[in-house]
């Protein structure tokens, strides 16, 4: 049973795309990605899994609120569903995500749950 | 051009266990593409992280789902240990694996049963729910709970398997076994199911890949990638194969599953015979804090917890990443260029579990 | 390729008497893990409260003073892990699950009129022992002053 990898790169937002179209290159499945909330700050983090090594990476990206993201689904078309659930549940403004539910994926009153109004 | 109309499918339709809904663009019978829209039984369980002691979140990540409860539960409770350096004691960890395989193999025939009646075989519909009995009644001798276990806390597991259980875990193995292997040729070669399940819903290889595509589903397509080696729980001490098939049609995964139950058979006899004698929880002192990422194989295929802790007793995040949200993409996939009639089968094909995917 | 191969199966299964039983008629039976309801030996109970702070559910209500365990069993979803927590082991998982019903109602327990005296009984020694022990100290610390007192005379 080997060892493997499961590490955290923090990584600068505008560099998120260019790294993700590099790990799909090398045969990177995106794994999974949410969003956490924390002292006034969001954090993303997309995970990229090698079947092969069993290898775990996750970008972590620390950003304000108001901070505009690309979205992945150009380059990960099923990005999409994870971006959506990030954009509704919290509110990270990412732009350009195909298709886009317009925070109709979970269909719940409140708006992002997750971030408390006002802070 | 054809016409091409619009034919919603879902949340309330016969063949569908839970509520998801498809927007099937269809020219003639043929689906020309599908657009999933999920969010009918969301009920914010992540977010009662915030107001929960992470020792009682692990009984609410049992019952984000029904079916494959016992691994959330051992998922949560494996990053909260990862975060906290807990060493789980080896018994432990073997019984976890033995609930685990006996949950895997309740599923698997649940989900068989759920294709009989999917393609019209209501009496083989009930011959694999009659099996599955059999499981339950053995995990609720052993548990309490025949799909829900509560057995999981923060460090172990909070009941032993005796010797006499273990026996009779043995004796239901045997007679499962025997009866599964009566019900295999009927899935296997009867023409009238091979009609149905042959060439339906073909995801290749490389469409998986790109596809982020997980678990069984994903396996009966090519891709050997099973979360068990990652060794957690007793894995790394049990031998087992990935059990994988090249077809990625929908007669690959009913193929794929029943080879995984015949697994799943051998892994428990195996961690029965090497179970090891000791205690069965480890003390828990102090709260969480850090954050860590685990992935474990369930049912359905690979599920990622993530837990954020912040040195309180309640989490900053929990999260649940379950095989359907993965499988999703894959679906639509493969319902491109599919008939009308096989939808409600491709559906099932990939085991959806809607309850998980939307927590 | 074989067709119709269910056959024989269907044919046994005819002949073969049901797997099912015949509730209501025949008692269900439950093994003895099974977790069926939560229940107390209120008279062991010390109120201590810590069943109510590990409730997920917050269906558990415990008043001290007046002696009562108070269960929704409506919202208990019986995990149990009141039973873990609680440091006197009164509280059991026992077999045998909640009936439905059209309202909501907690069960409520309440402690036995004897075991409430002791316990009065008990409250009442000790604020005694506490009132004696107050008393004592305070004639020590008198007397430590008076001695200080008398040292400062000299």
């Amino acid at each position: 049973m080997a060892e493997y990898i499961n590490r955290i790169e923090e990584i600068d937002y505008h560099d998120l795309l260019e790294k993700s179209i590099e790990k799909k290159r090398q045969g990177y499945r995106l794994s999974q990605a949410c969003a956490a909330y924390s002292g006034g700050k969001l954090e993303l983090s997309y995970s990229f899994a090698d079947d092969e090594t069993l290898e775990l990476v996750t970008f972590r990206l620390v950003i304000d609120k108001e901070t505009e993201i690309i979205s992945l689904s150009e380059v990960i078309p099923y990005a999409a569903f994870y971006e959506n659930e990030m954009k509704e549940l919290f509110g990270v403004n990412i732009q350009l995500i195909e298709p886009d539910y317009k925070n109709k994926l979970y269909r719940i009153n409140t708006e992002t749950p997750f971030v408390p109004k006002g802070e | 051009m054809k016409k091409r109309s619009i034919v919603p499918y879902g949340p309330q339709h016969p063949v569908l266990p839970e509520p998801i809904h498809l927007d099937l663009v269809i020219e003639d019978e043929k689906i020309v593409e599908a657009i999933p829209s999920i969010g009918f039984i969301h009920r914010g369980l992540e977010s009662l992280a915030m107001k929960r002691d992470f020792n009682q979140m692990v009984y609410v990540a049992e019952r984000v789902c029904g079916i494959c409860s016992f691994g959330h539960g051992f998922g949560y409770c494996e990053a909260v240990e990862d975060i906290m350096k807990v060493e789980v004691p080896d018994r432990a960890k073997f019984l976890r694996t033995i609930w685990f395989e006996l949950s895997r193999m309740h599923s698997h025939f649940l989900w068989l049963g759920l294709l009989a009646d999917g393609f019209g075989f209501e009496n083989l519909f009930y011959q694999c729910w009659r099996i599955r009995e059999k499981i339950l009644d053995v995990l609720e001798l052993t548990t309490g709970g025949r799909v829900i276990f509560s057995v999981n806390k923060i460090g172990g597991v909070m009941k032993d398997i005796t010797p006499e259980m273990a026996v009779a875990i043995s004796e239901m193995l045997t007679s499962v076994k025997k009866e599964l292997k009566q019900i295999v040729p009927i899935f296997m070669e009867d023409y009238s199911v091979r009609s149905r399940l042959e060439g339906v819903g073909v995801l290749t290889k490389e469409q998986a890949h790109t596809l982020g595509c997980a678990g069984p589903f994903a396996r009966a397509s090519g891709i050997g990638a099973d979360m068990r080696t990652l060794g957690y729980g007793a894995y790394k001490e049990l031998d087992f194969e990935i059990i994988t098939s090249d077809k990625g049609d929908c007669y690959a995964r009913c193929d794929v599953r029943i080879r995984e139950i015949f697994q799943s058979i051998d892994l428990i006899r195996q961690a029965l015979d090497k179970l090891p004698e000791g205690e069965l929880a480890a003390a828990v002192k102090g709260n969480p804090n850090g954050e860590s990422f685990i992935r474990i194989e369930q049912p359905r295929g690979e599920a990622v917890y993530y837990v954020k802790a912040n040195g309180s007793p309640h989490l900053d995040r929990m999260r649940v990443r379950t095989p359907t949200f993965a499988n999703l993409a894959g679906l639509c996939e493969t319902l491109k260029g599919a008939d009308y009639a096989d939808v409600g089968l491709l559906i099932l094909t990939i085991d959806p579990c809607i309850s998980c995917t939307e927590r | 390729m074989a067709v119709m191969n269910f056959i024989p199966t269907a044919l046994k299964n005819l002949l073969k008497p049901p797997v099912t039983t015949s509730y209501p008629f025949e008692p269900a039976e439950y093994p003895e893990r099974s977790r069926g309801h939560i229940s107390i030996e209120i008279d062991n109970c010390i109120g201590c409260g810590m069943c109510t702070r590990a409730c997920p559910l917050g269906a558990l209500k415990v008043d001290k003073n007046a002696g009562t365990w108070e269960i929704d069993r409506f919202d208990c979803v019986v995990c149990g892990y009141c039973v873990e927590k609680c440091p006197k082991k009164c509280l059991f998982v026992q077999p045998g699950y909640q009936t439905p019903g059209g309202e909501k109602t907690p069960s409520f327990y309440q402690k036995s009129p004897e075991v409430l005296a002791a316990e009065e009984e008990k409250r009442k020694e000790a604020a005694r022992k506490a009132a004696e022990l107050k008393a004592k100290k305070e004639a020590e610390a008198k007397a430590a002053q008076t001695a200080e007192n008398a040292d400062k005379k000299d």
